[in-house]
């Protein structure tokens, strides 16, 4: 079997010194999927990915990117590896024009990025038209294209996302689906943590559902939404 | 009545003098806002940070008075400052290594921060003290004036003389030259940017691949030639005292707070909303008024709001006033 | 080592230095320093008090030490009854409409509803009051300073025991608090330092300024003291018998015996502050201001009206600091508005709260004694290493007479790497909080 993109394969660890937050989690990827961390609150889905993101120490367990293990690499380190992260919160620099927003993601690259945020552009084309706003006056769903925007710009190869629609509509989080389902067909894998079970379970290529720091189910987002059991007790009936 | 010369002494007394002194107070509270941004916290020493700055340039400039170098009618003093300004940027990076840095790892919180730069500030007044002694100095040479009030008077014929000194003009030039170059700097170019990013939002910085260590380190050196431009300045204006530098750390303060602590354009309008409010405040205005008011209304008192040793009761009151009105200041800054 | 231990270990190492002093210089000097270091010692405990129990930045302590001072003056010296006579009533009716003008405006700004005719109705008044305030005011300050400028100049005090004046200096302190409080308590710690910083300026500016009331950079001198005069000890002949008996020389034995006396009055003013501080901190009170500070919203959420304790903490500290003002004055005999600078008498008393050991009072105290110790002796001290260190070189060499010259900036210089080793290698100070 060929190895996933990105695996955190049996994480254990928690923050500091405190408890263990992860028990033996494994988390995967594969390239141009999409894949989705769903569970109930507190069960360690932002801390499962802000470990494969080297925010956590682990006790136990590795994170390996395209095979290679990435050890304790620091964050800003894997962000130079090909991974990009939109953190749930504080996402965007409120200060700073729509297009600063993008020209900071891109702060490691010293080539030409003029092309890259055409792209964004393109694919958020309310953030070409104003560019040049402060990020903060945006709406909560522009905001968050901002956010992405601003991850893509580093022309990561795995695409991390935590929560990207809390706080927003029902019709601005369809639209965020939508797109995040074009980037991926660009070939950037996926990997996101979602509230929204339901609809994110939906486009997912494949779900996890975490409980208590532990994988409970795991399967295709399709199997995981039949599955009674999953139903029962995470997607209401 | 006669409006014409009424102006002019305001001029002369007001507004020329205001503008001048809030040039060098802006250049104060954009080193004071600067550092808040990015370092987060209260910096007690940026006064005698300005008087380190301004004692290098002045004893590069005796060096280069007594080489006999000089700056045509310019005060030779502009020529020393870019090295005075590399002594100060010099010694502020070392007060970073040596002090600032260990407690930016811990993460410390930002009164502790404070008190630390207050025992910078100790260091740094008896280091100026021990080199260049507590009394004043005098460092200005050139033109002393652009334009003098008896030529002004034999040109236009007025009563009144309006005099524009060498040294208001420098403060006035020199100040929007540092202002353009320094916008220019954070809007325009990718370091500029990243750190206007940096004190946006550290995490996401960091995500960015921002290095921390390099933001600190320019914004330690832009707030040395700030502070070495103001003190200079200042200087050169009025005298060179290390204990008057102390004391314009509260109009400085003010200026950032009324701006908006964090805001770099803030900083510079509160310099100035500061300045003028000082001057017109403490200024006696009989004779404006004497040459404005129709014959036989002339004022018998000095028409003075407040003697000018309440000058600090001004900016007081206007930092109160803007605090409890409008906490984060006239332009948004940031309330951590 | 036990804490009480090493408390008594501190207090005894800061014990043998001062007598040391006396021992090495003169017991004249070293009093000197115990003196002051009771002042300081209490000074510290005001600080502490807003800092250490509160988390309360406050870096007005000067102008609390001066209207301290101011205090003291206004009890202790004799009433001028000529300047009251020109101009008394007038001056205070000119103060009784400022009151009033400020505090019509303030009740005309809670009772009108926000608009901008609310702003411009306070503003003329505001500003009303203030000419109002102007014209009643100037004349009655001119009269007063007419009289007899060069000995008087203004309205005197009430002509009280000096004693009387300290605690109306902490009053008056405790007064200025409650305005600063009022207004910049609530606010973000650095901004409060940044409203005290500024409130101690101008506190410094009016008694530098207000002839009438603190005769200015004319200074009062001649304060009533509370012990007896070095003078009136040598003419008694029993002190002189006492002298010879112990083997001392009269002049030197009076000057001990006055500072020894002040040193008594001092002691038991901070005994008995120490004992409240410490039973205040232990009570359920002094837990409660702790666990303000620790957690400020915890405390909240609890119900605790957080705003209400800090200005409390706040008046009471700057109290204790006034309170301390008024005592240095006494001790000096005059009030100096020229002498008042912000390193000295704020910055120097944080030395002292950090080096000693915040939120703990002996921490607080024991700073007290050291700092001011280090103060003095750095001075001299630092004559003598820059004397060393220049030996070799010539003598009348410009380079040497600098150095020489500028030994005594030392003290500020040694103030801050103290300061700054304390915080980096022993952050909660000598005698930490327990």
């Amino acid at each position: 079997m060929s190895q996933p993109f990105l695996i955190g394969e049996a994480m254990t660890g928690g923050y500091g010194g405190g408890a263990d937050i992860l028990h033996g989690c494994t988390i995967a990827v594969e390239r141009g999927e999409i894949a989705v961390i769903v569970g109930p609150n507190g069960a360690g889905k932002s801390t499962a990915m802000k470990a494969l993101f080297g925010m956590l120490d682990l006790r136990a367990g590795e994170v390996r990117l395209d095979g290679v293990s990435l050890g304790a690499t620091s964050p800003q380190e894997r962000v130079a590896r090909g991974m990009g992260f939109v953190p749930q919160t504080h996402n965007i620099f409120t200060s700073m024009s729509v297009e600063e927003n993008l020209e900071m993601g891109a702060f490691l690259r010293r080539d030409d990025i003029a092309r890259t945020i055409a792209q964004v552009y393109e694919l958020f084309p309310i953030l070409g038209d104003k560019r040049h706003q402060p990020a903060g006056e945006l709406s909560g769903g522009q905001r968050q294209q901002v956010a992405v925007g601003r991850a893509l710009m580093t022309q990561p190869r795995v695409l991390m996302l935590d929560e990207p629609t809390a706080g927003v509509s029902p019709i601005v989080m369809d639209e965020l689906f939508d797109r995040i389902i074009e980037v991926a067909r660009t070939g950037i894998s996926i990997l996101m943590v979602e509230q929204n079970a339901r609809q994110a379970l939906e486009i997912a290529d494949r779900g996890y559902v975490l409980v208590q720091g532990a994988n409970a189910h795991t399967g295709t987002g399709a199997e995981l939404l039949a599955d009674p059991d999953v139903r029962r007790s995470f997607l209401g009936g | 009545m006669d409006l014409l010369n009424a102006l002019v002494a305001l001029a002369n007394f007001v507004l020329i003098p205001a503008a001048a002194y809030g040039a060098q107070l802006a250049l104060g509270a954009l080193g004071v806002t600067l550092i808040y941004g990015i370092l987060r916290f209260s910096n007690f020493a940026h006064g005698d940070t300005m008087a380190f700055g301004a004692m290098a340039t002045i004893l590069v400039t005796w060096g280069f008075q007594s080489l006999g170098l000089h700056f045509g009618p310019l005060p030779t003093a502009l020529l020393a400052l870019p090295i005075g300004i590399a002594a100060c940027a010099l010694f502020v990076l070392g007060t970073d290594r040596a002090v600032y840095r260990f407690y930016r790892r811990q993460k410390t919180s930002p009164v502790v921060l404070v008190i630390v730069s207050m025992g910078v500030m100790f260091i740094m007044n008896g280091l100026v003290r021990f080199i260049i002694g507590p009394d004043d100095q005098s460092f200005a040479d050139g033109e002393r004036f652009i334009v003098n009030a008896r030529e002004f008077k034999s040109w236009t014929g007025l009563e009144e003389g309006l005099a524009l000194k060498t040294s208001q003009g420098i403060t006035i030039v020199v100040a929007l030259l540092t202002v353009a170059v320094l916008f220019w700097f954070l809007n325009r170019t990718r370091t500029g940017k990243s750190m206007r990013a940096f004190s946006d939002n550290e995490d996401l910085a960091l995500l960015s691949g921002i290095n921390p260590e390099r933001v600190v380190a320019i914004t330690w050196i832009i707030v040395a030639a700030l502070a070495t431009i103001a003190g200079t300045l200042y200087g050169l204006d009025k005298s060179f005292k290390p204990f008057t530098y102390f004391q314009l750390l509260l109009p400085i303060f003010a200026a950032a707070i009324v701006g908006g602590l964090g805001s770099p354009i803030g900083a510079i309008a509160g310099g100035f909303v500061i300045a003028f409010s000082e001057v017109m405040i403490t200024y006696a205005y009989k004779k404006v008024l004497g040459y404005a008011l129709p014959g036989g209304w002339e004022p018998d008192g000095l028409v003075q709001l407040l003697s000018t040793d309440y000058k600090f009761a001004v900016s007081f009151v206007i930092l109160i006033v803007v605090l409890l009105f409008r906490p984060t200041g006239l332009f948004k800054g940031k309330s951590v | 080592m036990s804490p009480n231990l090493r408390i008594t270990g501190l207090f005894a190492l800061v014990a043998l230095l001062i007598i040391g002093a006396g021992f090495l210089q003169s017991w004249n000097v070293a009093l000197g320093i115990l003196n002051m270091g009771l002042i300081s010692a209490i000074m510290a405990l005001g600080v502490n008090m807003q800092w250490g129990y509160a988390g309360l930045f406050n870096v007005g302590v000067m102008g609390f030490a001066a209207l301290g001072g101011l205090g003291a003056v206004l009890v202790a010296m004799p009433p001028v009854n000529a300047a009251w006579a020109a101009g008394g009533l007038r001056v205070l009716a000119g103060l009784a409409l400022a009151v009033a003008s400020i505090a019509l405006a303030v009740l005309l700004w809670r009772r009108m509803r926000p608009s901008w005719t609310r702003g411009g109705a306070v503003m003329a008044l505001l500003f009303a009051g203030f000419f109002a305030f102007r014209a009643v005011f100037d004349g009655g300050v001119a009269a007063i300073e007419a009289v007899d400028p060069a000995a008087t100049g203004y309205l005197g005090g009430l002509g009280l025991p000096v004693i009387l004046g300290w605690p109306a200096g902490a009053l008056l302190a405790a007064g200025a608090a409650w305005i600063v409080g009022k207004t910049a308590l609530g606010l973000r710690s650095d901004y409060l330092a940044i409203a005290t910083l500024g409130i101690a300026e101008i506190i410094i500016a009016v008694l530098k300024n207000e002839d009438w009331l603190s005769r200015g950079v004319k200074n009062v001198i001649g304060l009533p003291r509370p012990v007896p005069y070095e003078v009136d000890l040598r003419d008694s002949e029993a002190f002189a018998a006492r002298a010879q008996d112990l083997g001392l020389d009269v002049v030197t034995a009076s000057s001990i015996a006055v500072k020894l006396a002040y040193a008594g009055l001092f002691g038991v003013v901070l005994v008995a502050l120490l004992y409240l501080s410490e039973r205040a901190l232990r009570s359920p009170w002094g837990r409660m201001m702790r666990a303000i500070r620790d957690n400020e919203t915890a405390a909240r959420a609890m119900g605790k009206n957080v705003t209400r304790r800090h200005l409390q903490i706040f008046i009471l500290g700057s109290a204790v600091c006034g309170l301390a003002g008024a005592m240095m004055t006494t001790l000096d005999g005059q009030l100096t508005p020229g002498s008042y600078q912000p390193l000295r008498y704020t910055f120097l008393i944080w030395v002292m709260v950090i080096v000693g050991g915040s939120g703990n009072n002996w921490g607080a105290v024991l700073g007290g004694f050291l700092v001011w110790f280090l103060w003095v002796e750095v001075e001299p001290f630092g004559l003598w290493l820059m004397q060393t260190l220049t030996a070799p070189l010539a003598d009348g060499s410009a380079l040497k007479e600098h150095l020489i010259d500028s030994a005594a900036h030392m003290r500020l210089l040694t103030m801050g790497i103290i300061l700054l080793v304390v915080l980096r290698f022993s952050p909660r100070g000598l005698i930490p909080e327990r």
